[in-house]
Formats: C-alpha cells, structure tokens, sequence
C-alpha cells in the first residue's frame, strides 16, 4: 500500500531514487577499491563535490515542498540551511579540544583571540552530538514556527512574504558577521579535525559523510512524498490554487502553512548539517540573500512541484555551476541570470517538464488511457 | 519494528474532537435558522449594507434579488466570515453568534458557500475535490495520518450521482466544463454537510439545458438544508423561487412571493428606472 503511494505512482521519482542509490554504491566502490591509476578511480575531491551536491539536492527538495507545492515563495531557506549548518559546525568546533592554534582546552580559537574567558550559553552542549543534532533540527524549526506563525497569521503571501524571507535572511548575515555574536564572525567556524571521533579528512569519514548525505536525501524525499501523496498534501495543492475557497471548505490554511514551512526549514537545516562537514567550513556567507535565490533557481531548472524535479535542478545547475567556475570564474553570475530568463520564458515547467514534453510528442495517442488508469490506480 | 507499530498506533489513537457546533447547539425551535438583524457594512463612507434584517427558516428555499451593488455579495461576506460588520448581529440558530468566529469555523459549523466564479481545485480530480470538502476532521495531523472512512467514501459516491459527475470522477476538474464546475462546488458543499448554503449566481454562463439540471438540483436540496440563492436570471428565479427578497442600496426592499415582488411598486421602480 505505502510503497504503491510513495514510490510506484511515481515514476520519474523512482528513476531518481533508483540513480542515487545507484550512486551511492558505486561511487564508494570507485573510491576504495578500485586503484588510484585505474580509470574508473574517483578521486576523493569527486567524492566530496558529489557529497555537496547531495546536501544540495536536500535543501532543494525542502524549497520545492513549499514553493512547488504550497506556493509559498520562501527566499529565506539559506537562513535554515546556515543555521543548520552552524549548530553542525559548533559541534565540530568542540571536538578539536586542546588542538587548536592557542591550545586552549575548551574555547574555541576565536574566542581566546577575542580574550573570552570561558564559553558563552549558547555554546554549552555542543560537545555531544546528539544535542548538537538535535540542534540542527530545532534552531530552524524553531525560528520557522515563530516567524511562519507571525507572517501566515496576518495573512502575509506571495512576494511580501519573498521579501520578508529575503529580510531575515539578510538581517541573520549581517548579526552572524559580528564577532560578538560569538561563532566566529567573518571566519565563520573551520579547522576543523574529528566528527564522532573520526578523522575528518580521512577517506573513510568522506566516504561516510557521503553516504549519510545520500541516505537523508532518500528518507527527505519519501518523507516528502509521504505528505503530498496524503490527504493533507491535497490540502497543500488547494491551498496554493485557491487559498480562500479552502479556508470555506473549512480548513485552517494558516496551521496547514506553518507546520510544513517548519518541515521544510528542518530539512533544510539537515541538509546545512551534512554539509559543513563535507566542505569543511560554515560562514556567514551562507546567510547571503543571493544564495537563498539560487536554490529556487534550482528548483524551477529542475522542474516546480514534482520533488524529483528538484534533485535533479540541483544536480544540473551545481554541475553546470562547477565547469563553468573552473572554466572562468566570472562567467557564472550571468549564466545564472540567463538560466533564470530561459527557464522562466521557455521552460516553465523545467527539465522534468522537458522531458515530459518530448515523451508526449512521441505517444500522444496511447498517454492518455494510461494517465486515467494511473489515477484510478493512485485512489 | 515494533517501535514502528507503536508509532503507528500512537498516530491512530483517539484525540478529542472538538465541537464542530461552536459548543453550543444549533436551535431553530422558532423557526429562522439565520438571524441577520441590523447589518451595517461600510467601505470608506460607502453603506454596501444599510441596517439590512433578513430572516432564513430552517429548510426553506429562499432567493435574494437585486440591483448590481445592492449588497449580495457583502452579505454573504458578513454571513461566512469574510467581512465583519460595523453594526449589527448575525446569529446561526438562536444561539450561535457568527461574529467573531473566523471562515473555516463557520465553514466547519455548518454554513457552506458557492462563489460566484466557480472555484474549484483544478489540479485535483473530481473525486479529490469532494474529499476535500468532506465534513472531517480538518486539523493538519489528521489529513497527515488518515485517509478518509469507508462510510465518507460512500457519501462521495452518492454526492457525484446527485451532481450528476459520476462519468467525470477521476477526471482533473480543470478539464470540466462551466456548468460541470458549478455543479462540482455545489457538491463540495453538500460534502460538508451544511445546513445553510449560500449559493451565488450559480447559472452565471450556463445553457438552458444546465440551467434547467441546476434548479432540479437546487429545489431537491431544500428541506434538508436552507438554501439561499442570489441570482439576476428572472427566469430561472421564477423557475425555483417560493420566498424572494429584493435588496436594494444595503437594505430589503421587498419580501414575498415572486408574484407579490414582481407587482411591487417600489421594485418596478428600482429596476426599471422612474
């Protein structure tokens, strides 16, 4: 029953689950076994960059559940992804103990430069991962209930609340710069050394991190399709299509808004948490307006409304991102804009949609008994 | 695994559901169901209602005509929610205030509305429209974890042959036509089992024929539910009407049958100009 609504009813989606798994055994396998001068090798910097861009895929998944489907414009998922990845990269700030350049045994270096005598509140407890892990879920969520409850309260939709996602987003930059905030200001936190008392540079901790990453991009998307495939997932759609005629259907669409907004805020700090220790530094720059854009970039690239579309509009765009940076580092910002023009003018629905398109052109005829069997099946 | 069934018996368990009659019960021994007394609804300076009373009896089939601007629609804004009024009550039963209480509560204690645009959920089949609207419990954990009763689901089955869209069920609703559409949101306020349908313009558009089906549809709802219609098509008012109500500039200008109106002096006035 649940497999036929997660995965069957599904297909474009199976065919991407089907790819990462595929991915996450194989690229292991080429890294350890196979040898360094073979040319099937993948080089541990390969198997990182695909980590990122796992980490990517999650975060675009989150912004796809609320955009893609409630229509809710968030350009804001930055601000939890950061978040995510600060409360990760605290963590990992404790682990390094007495090895750090001051040699103090708790604080971390930051703190004996800025002459701290011991360790702000905020910093206490994360030491231990499971708090720390708890953090990554509950500093996004929490900041997404409050602010969600304020914004969908007073009604507050579409681009107002675009820019008021921008605005927070912003605003947690410029507090997170500051070096009395207490994580590092402009440095951010990096150096780091052990994760759960590995070795963080270690093929084998890469190798791990790289595996999680795909592991929680899988259960995000079943989790994902777990809630648009169920009654409230239509509740979702309606929602987006006509607010007011749901709320005289009875519906309380401002509790229905919040509670996948939060959702969606603590996937996307899950993601920022297996990010940080793959790239191995978090930033204020994380918080930037601009890297909130480009994630919703990814997910109209990839294909609104789909989920599976979202994954891939990551993959392709980070993909694309990466030669292009290689290849002339300045060109990127414009591809990027011209990206944004092309999928908005002639591909609305993205490269799912393409795909879609040019799969319909070759069988028109025999699509559409299969489409109505297909949502008989789905009821 | 076993974590796994607890979790999911966890998900099933009971939780309290809350009164959907506002906690107090609905009561029509005097007969009107809806009560509006004195509604005063300006906008800038401008009376859309005008110190407007209008009485609705449990089961009756009432129409409201009017000028363009006469205050139909500000006063089924004010009824489901949508407007408060400046002055005046607006009671459900003896009861039940209706001010102060927010659309989706109202929505859920039994007064359903139809808009006068059809509006629909086009991306959703037929069939998911009407469990939409089906009178459930509507809180976010609920449409999480549960699908729909077997009992609900056979209340969707006799809904769609009532509307007449068995052939079209699990076809998207966007792909409807018009008169299909107002037929589909006239369902989706039976599946909430309403006592009170306010229904706005719903032959706007339509061809004779659908016109004909809708008011068969209309009159066999009386009596189990009140039913007002506002609707400027004479023919089709005539056709269904047993009470009418002639509002004009925010207030009522005429009450009675659709004989005793038409005759009315004030109202040939109104609506065919001095």
């Amino acid at each position: 029953m649940l497999t036929q609504r997660l995965l069957l009813s599904d297909r474009g989606g199976m065919i991407v689950l089907g790819l990462i798994v595929l991915m996450a055994i194989v690229v292991p396998v080429c890294n350890l076994l196979v040898p360094s001068d073979s040319a099937f090798h993948v080089s541990t910097y390969t198997v990182t960059l695909l980590g990122k861009f796992l980490c990517f895929a999650l975060l675009a998944l989150s912004v796809d559940l609320i955009w893609g489907y409630a229509g809710i414009l968030s350009l804001g998922h930055g601000a939890f992804f950061a978040l995510g990845g600060y409360a990760m990269g605290m963590y990992l700030m404790r682990q390094i103990g007495d090895r750090g350049e001051y040699g103090h045994p708790v604080l971390p270096d930051f703190m004996v430069f800025l002459n701290w005598d011991s360790l702000p509140w905020y910093w206490q407890g994360f030491d231990m991962f499971w708090f720390a892990a708890l953090m990554v879920l509950l500093v996004p969520g929490l900041l997404a209930l409050v602010f969600g409850w304020l914004a969908f309260r007073s009604r507050v939709t579409g681009v107002y609340f675009a820019i008021i996602t921008q605005a927070l987003t912003y605003a947690l930059m410029l507090a997170f710069f500051r070096n009395e905030m207490g994580f590092g200001g402009n440095n951010g936190l990096t150096d780091f050394k052990d994760i759960l008392g590995f070795s963080i540079t270690a093929k084998g901790t890469r190798i791990s991190l790289f595996v999680a990453s795909a592991l929680m991009l899988i259960l995000g998307y079943l989790a994902c399709r777990y809630i648009v495939t169920s009654r409230m997932g239509r509740v979702i759609v309606s929602i987006r299509d006509a607010e007011s005629r749901t709320r005289f259907c009875g519906y309380k669409v401002e509790s229905y808004k919040l509670w996948l907004f939060v959702f969606s805020s603590m996937l996307a700090g899950i993601a920022g948490a297996l990010y940080v220790p793959q790239v191995g530094i978090i930033n204020p720059g994380e918080f930037s307006p601009l890297n909130s854009i480009e994630f919703v970039v990814w997910v109209a690239a990839g294909g609104r409304g789909t989920l599976f579309g979202a994954i891939v509009g990551a993959f392709s765009v980070n993909y694309a991102k990466t030669l292009f940076t290689t290849w002339s580092p300045e060109s990127w910002l414009f591809v990027l804009g011209a990206l944004f023009v092309i999928v908005t003018l002639i591909l609305p629905q993205g490269l799912v949609g393409l795909f879609d398109k040019l799969k319909r052109e070759k069988k028109t005829e025999s699509d559409n008994s299969e489409e109505s069997t297909e949502s008989k099946e789905a009821l | 695994m076993n974590l796994i069934k607890q979790a999911h018996q966890f998900s099933q368990r009971a939780l309290p559901v809350r009164d959907p009659n506002f906690g107090k019960p609905l009561d029509t021994s005097h007969g009107p169901i809806l009560y509006v007394e004195g509604v005063t609804v300006s906008f800038d300076g401008f009376k859309a209602l005008n110190n407007l009373n209008l009485y609705v009896d449990d089961g009756e089939l009432r129409c409201i005509i009017g000028p363009n601007g006469a205050g139909k629609t500000t006063m089924m804004d004010v009824i489901t929610g949508k407007t408060r009024p400046d002055e005046g009550s607006v009671y459900f039963g003896q009861q039940i205030d209706l001010l102060g209480l927010s659309e989706h509560q109202i929505a859920r204690g039994g007064i359903g509305r139809k808009f006068q645009k059809p509006t629909i959920f086009e991306h959703l089949s037929v069939y998911e429209n009407l469990e939409l609207a089906t009178s459930a419990d509507k809180r976010v954990w609920f449409t999480l974890t549960r699908s729909l009763s077997g009992e609900q689901k056979d209340r969707i089955g006799s809904v769609v042959e009532q509307i007449g869209l068995k052939p079209e069920l699990y076809r998207p609703a966007g792909l409807l036509s018009h008169g299909q559409k107002q037929w589909l949101e006239i369902g989706m306020l039976l599946m909430q089992s309403p006592r009170v349908l306010l229904v706005d313009e719903p032959v706007a558009g339509m061809t004779g024929e659908e016109t004909e089906r809708t008011a068969e549809l209309l009159t066999s709802l009386a009596g189990k539910h009140s039913v007002i219609v506002v609707e400027h098509d004479m023919a089709f008012v005539r056709s269904i009407a047993r009470q009418v109500t002639v509002l004009h500039q925010g207030s009522v200008l005429a009450e009675g049958t659709m004989d005793q109106v038409q005759n009315n002096p004030k109202v040939i006035e109104v609506y065919l100009g001095e």
